[in-house]
């Protein structure tokens, strides 16, 4: 039992710092309160989707920003829509803030910088995705030690 | 003349009435307006006229004048002419007379009678002045002689006076003449002559001498024997006189051979006529002023026509500049919106990155302010709304209670730091549900809620809705206290310093006080038992007029502002909105609102009082059908647990209790009222030892004001607990319900007995439920589960096995809202473009629903709605073309619900939403609350039963 409230413990402190630090908003919060036993992996499932989905997108903007003349910006810009909207259903914060500065350089058609932008989005998003598999491996962890995920306020 | 200009105007008016004829379809034009360059005109005519009428009245009277004249003049002239004539034949008697004794005492007598040489001396002195006219003379003899009568010579002038004169010539005859005798006889009988010289001049000018009027005229006599030759007898030939005018008599001397006259003139020429002229001139002047001044007034009316048109015309500017501020206000308060929106989501953005503490304060300023600019501009938009007409009313059930809490709760907070009461308090008769506009509803209590809160630092502020017609007992009620004597309860008030109001404080308004109120309650009560299965008379109607009366015992309206509250940016003074805050536009907002409803507002106000704003609303009574569907997914937050539980509200203050009880009632509670804990003590006690467990209280709730003024009152609940104690009987749970409660009060309660639970106020059906649930542990189960779940247990009854699609091009979205949805119980399907959507929504389909993203690649939300509603339209043709499949006749028509999904809530997006065919639109991320609201319209809740 010490072990399961330990990493319940552990488990709050973790997503606690993670909204602090601006990686998630309440919109993540909303997502894990969906989950029930209908549909245990329901957050998992989503933030894989989401992760596969930045993939390709960020791959896609690369592909498109590479050329050095003729940038197909609008191409760029339906792509960092996707990533917008995406981000922000899953409730990634600093991706979705990211999306929003990327779009003006889109709109802007200034290729350096949406490269630049391109390199936070990614950097972002490594970063994110670092931290939600912590914090999916710490819940596996409580599952599997027979406890439940407590709900974070 | 008169005719002529009758005429004159007849024309002028059919030209008038022609130029009306013109001109009238566009303008109201009077005659006189009509006729405007005429005036002048018209004036110069009348001048004219008169000037002419006055020459005639002057003319007229002077020709009167020369007639009176004339004939004066002809009277004196006659008058002059026969006298002279008889002094003429007097003298002319005498000279006869004298002959007559020369032939009678001479001739006739033999020897004369006469002395010859006295006659001889006589006819020698009197021998004057006999001219020596020889031939004349000679044939004047002669011819006197043959007619026997005096004979005049023609004038000359005499010799002794050189006046004027003539000579009378008789016959004397020497034998008597036969009766008639021949002219040979009287010449033969002639024997000589006597004569008479007449001064005519002298004895024309003693004559007028004695008349009157002497100086007037002129006179002159003239011997005209021979027509050509007129010798003058009498007066001066070549004298001056009035020659216009003369008047000429006839003179008889006696001797028909000679004629004379007599011509008479004035001396003057005709005076001027003085009367003439003055009334003349007079009658002009008079006419002139009635004529300037007829001019004046007409000019006068066309001016003030002039003018009116103007003002016509500037009114009608000044519409529809209002109009067109009013659309500007809000074009630009939608246009300041979408802005707004995105500086207040940058913001909050802003605010969850990484800022330092100076940052964060600046920052969270700048949302504060954003908000309320929001908050004003929305507030400028409505009441721009209103005034444009475009605001419309909504029309769907809704529970009056519900709302009622939710604004209680919303004001709760700030009430309770306050230490303010707040109450709310729905008659019975009201019914559950009304139709009518939710949101507006709640607009009008929150703004005069709030406006409460906002100038009430003490005292309580209370909100009561009863029907309408229940002010009329309440008045009778008014009446009746003061036919049963209020001097007892005056002194009673002035003994205690306590007002029978909610929290003892003196209201504006004593409507609200228990005097009025308890007969409200008293005639409910009775009312409700007695139709408990039978509908109430009123309630076959279709409309239901509520009466809302929201309470206040705060500094109240100076008297002076007190009628420009309504008026849009008007506070009672500059300070107002210094210290308090706030446009005033509120209340102008409010009362637009009201009317809109079908009502009006009015409020009692008195300074350092407080306020009591009142007003009705119209709301149409739901239809039982829709009734008990509704009302079970809105009322389901109250739960049925608590029914049949009994309680005793311990309250000194009746109307507060009243309150209370109504909270409570509405969780299905039997309820009593105590004034003092001792009394429900007693009562408890009572009831414990008579009929055990039957009319056992489970819960009592103390007022802690009661409380505390009962300086036995922990004992007495100790006792309360002994009694109890010493049966077997449960407890009944021990609540305290107060307003704000200091920890030292709390733990004084808690050791008076009071360890159960404090129920902090305002006091809500909810929130009592919550407590009580917690306090006597009941449904505890489902309050587990309803913790997260609260309101959308709601929704799960909307949504459960509707087979939803959801329309997204992102993945991630998709599954998210796809998660959500099925959260509450609805089959979802999805599909990643428009095309897809439309391929999966070919007719016949399943779907009950359809959630659609707007921003999409290919084809987007708006466009696929489009040939969505093309298709359906299609089909629907064909269903009343005759070829009625089962499936359509199943579904009679087709028309699935679409909700655009989108980011941005800007109300332009919503309105193309609702252009395309869309039904609503959700923001994404999906919240509950606008979930909800969204879907509510669609779908009816199914029984709980079945989830």
């Amino acid at each position: 039992m010490d072990v399961v409230n330990q990493l319940q413990r552990q488990f709050i402190d973790y997503s606690a710092s993670l909204h602090r630090e601006g990686f998630l908003d309440d919109q993540f919060t909303q997502l894990q309160k969906l989950q029930d036993d209908n549909s245990p992996d329901f957050v998992v499932e989503v933030a894989s989707l989401f992760f596969e989905d930045c993939e390709k997108l960020i791959n896609n903007m690369a592909r498109a920003l590479e050329q050095q003349q003729g940038v197909d910006f609008k191409q760029v810009d339906a792509s960092v829509h996707q990533l917008k909207g995406s981000s922000s259903s899953i409730g990634a914060m600093r991706v979705k803030d990211v999306c929003i500065a990327f779009r003006s350089f889109c709109e802007a058609q200034n290729r350096e910088g949406c490269l630049r932008c391109l390199q936070q989005v990614t950097h972002e998003y490594s970063l994110l995705k670092n931290k939600l598999q912590t914090l999916f491996r710490l819940q596996q962890q409580i599952l599997a030690a027979g406890g439940s995920i407590p709900v974070v306020e | 003349m008169g005719l002529k200009l009758q005429q004159s105007q007849h024309q002028h008016h059919s030209v008038a009435v022609k130029v009306n004829e013109q001109m009238g379809t566009k303008r109201g034009y009077t005659f006189i307006q009509a006729n405007r360059a005429w005036l002048p005109k018209f004036l110069l005519l009348w001048v004219m006229v008169m000037a002419f009428l006055s020459t005639w009245i002057y003319k007229k009277m002077d020709a009167d004048n020369k007639v009176r004249r004339k004939e004066v003049l002809s009277s004196m002239c006659d008058e002059r002419a026969r006298m002279l004539q008889d002094q003429f034949s007097v003298s002319v008697n005498h000279v006869h007379a004298l002959a007559i004794l020369i032939s009678t005492f001479h001739y006739y007598k033999n020897p004369s009678a006469i002395d010859q040489e006295t006659f001889a001396e006589y006819t020698a002195r009197t021998a004057f002045e006999r001219p020596l006219l020889s031939g004349e003379d000679r044939e004047n003899i002669l011819r006197a002689g043959a007619s026997g009568k005096a004979v005049l010579t023609r004038p000359f002038r005499l010799l002794g006076s050189h006046h004027l004169g003539v000579v009378l010539t008789f016959p004397v005859y020497k034998s008597k003449l036969p009766l008639r005798p021949t002219v040979a006889e009287r010449i033969g009988a002639t024997a000589g002559y006597l004569g008479g010289a007449f001064d005519v001049e002298s004895l024309v000018e003693n004559l007028l001498g004695q008349l009157a009027g002497n100086q007037a005229i002129l006179v002159n006599v003239y011997d005209v024997t021979n027509s050509s030759d007129h010798l003058i007898m009498y007066g001066h030939q070549n004298q001056d006189g009035d020659l216009a005018l003369l008047h000429e008599s006839k003179l008889d001397f006696g001797d028909p051979f000679r004629k004379h006259t007599m011509i008479c003139r004035y001396h003057q020429k005709a005076p001027t006529s003085w009367t003439a002229l003055t009334t003349a001139f007079l009658f002009f002047v008079i006419c002139l002023l009635v004529g300037y001044i007829l001019y004046g007034a007409a000019i006068h009316i066309v001016k003030v026509e002039d003018d009116f048109h103007e003002m016509q015309e500037l009114k009608v500017r000044a519409e529809a500049a209002d109009v067109a501020k009013s659309q500007f206000l809000a074009t630009v308060s939608h246009e300041i919106r979408t802005p707004m929106n995105g500086i207040l989501g940058m913001l909050a953005l802003l605010l969850d990155t990484d800022l330092s503490s100076t940052q964060r304060d600046y920052a969270q300023t700048a949302q504060v302010c954003g908000k309320a600019l929001i908050t004003l501009i929305n507030e400028v938009l409505d009441r721009a709304k209103i005034e444009a007409g475009k605001l419309e009313m909504e029309t769907v059930p809704f529970d009056l209670r519900s709302i009622l809490d939710d604004v209680l709760s919303l004001f709760s907070e700030k009430s309770r730091n306050k230490g303010v009461e707040l109450a709310v308090f729905v008659s019975d008769k009201v019914p559950e549900m009304v139709m009518g506009d939710p949101g507006r509803f709640r607009q009008i209590i929150t703004n005069l809620v709030g406006n409460s809160v906002k100038f009430t630092e003490r005292g309580h502020i209370f909100v009561k809705v009863h029907l309408a017609e229940n002010s009329k007992p309440m008045a009778e009620a008014k009446a009746e206290t003061f036919l049963n004597g209020g001097s007892d309860e005056g002194v009673l008030v002035s003994s205690a310093h306590q007002f029978k109001t909610l929290s003892g404080y003196e209201a504006a308004d004593e409507r609200n006080s228990w005097d009025s109120f308890k007969y409200l309650v008293a005639d409910e009560e009775s009312r409700y038992n007695a139709s408990i299965n039978m509908p109430l008379a009123g309630e076959t109607s279709q409309n239901v007029t509520l009466m809302v009366s929201v309470e206040d015992t705060g500094i109240g309206i100076p008297l002076i502002a007190q009628d420009r509250v309504f008026m849009p940016f008007m506070q009672a003074d500059s300070s107002t909105s210094r210290n308090y805050g706030g446009t005033g536009i509120g209340l102008s907002i409010t009362k637009c609102l009201v009317e809109l409803m079908g009502g009006h507002i009015s409020f009692v106000s008195r300074p350092q009082v407080g306020s009591t704003f009142s007003f009705t609303a119209a709301f149409g009574r739901c239809k039982k059908a829709s009734f008990s569907d509704t009302k079970k997914s809105n009322t389901e937050d109250l739960p049925s647990s608590f029914q049949g539980l009994k309680a005793i509200v311990v309250d000194g203050k009746p109307v507060r209790a009243a309150v209370t009880r109504y909270h409570l009632k509405r969780l299905g509670m039997l309820v009593e009222v105590g004034s003092s804990v001792k009394m429900a003590a007693s009562a408890c006690g009572k009831n414990g030892s008579s009929c055990g467990t039957k009319n056992q209280p489970d819960i009592i709730l103390v007022e802690k004001d009661s409380w505390l003024s009962g300086e036995d009152g922990g004992l007495s609940l100790g006792m309360l607990d002994r009694k109890q104690n010493g049966h077997v009987f449960k407890l009944p749970k021990m609540i305290l319900l107060a307003t704000n409660i200091t920890n030292a009060e709390l733990e004084k309660a808690k050791a008076a007995g009071f360890s159960d639970t404090t129920i902090m106020k305002p006091v809500r059906a909810s929130m009592v439920a919550a407590c009580l649930q917690q306090v006597l542990g009941i449904g505890k189960k489902r309050q587990a589960g309803k913790d997260m779940l609260n309101g959308s247990l709601v929704l799960r009854s909307l949504l459960y096995r509707k087979k939803i699609l959801v329309v997204d091009d992102n993945m991630v979205n998709r599954r998210v809202a796809a998660g959500a949805l099925k959260k509450f119980g609805a089959a979802v399907e999805c599909a990643d473009s428009g095309k897809a959507a439309l391929k999966l929504l070919q007719i016949p389909h399943y779907f009950d629903a359809c959630f659609m993203d707007i921003q999409m690649p290919e084809m987007d939300g708006f466009e696929a709605t489009r040939r969505i509603r093309k298709m359906e339209s299609q089909a629907n043709e064909q269903i009343n073309g005759g070829s009625i499949d089962e499936e359509s006749a199943r579904k009679g028509k087709w028309h699935v619900p679409i909700l655009a999904m989108t980011a941005d809530v800007i109300h332009a997006t919503y309105d193309e939403c609702l252009k395309c065919g869309m039904d609503g639109y959700v923001s994404k991320p999906f919240e509950e609350e606008n979930l909800y609201q969204a879907v509510a319209k669609f779908f009816k809740a199914k029984p709980m039963s079945e989830l």
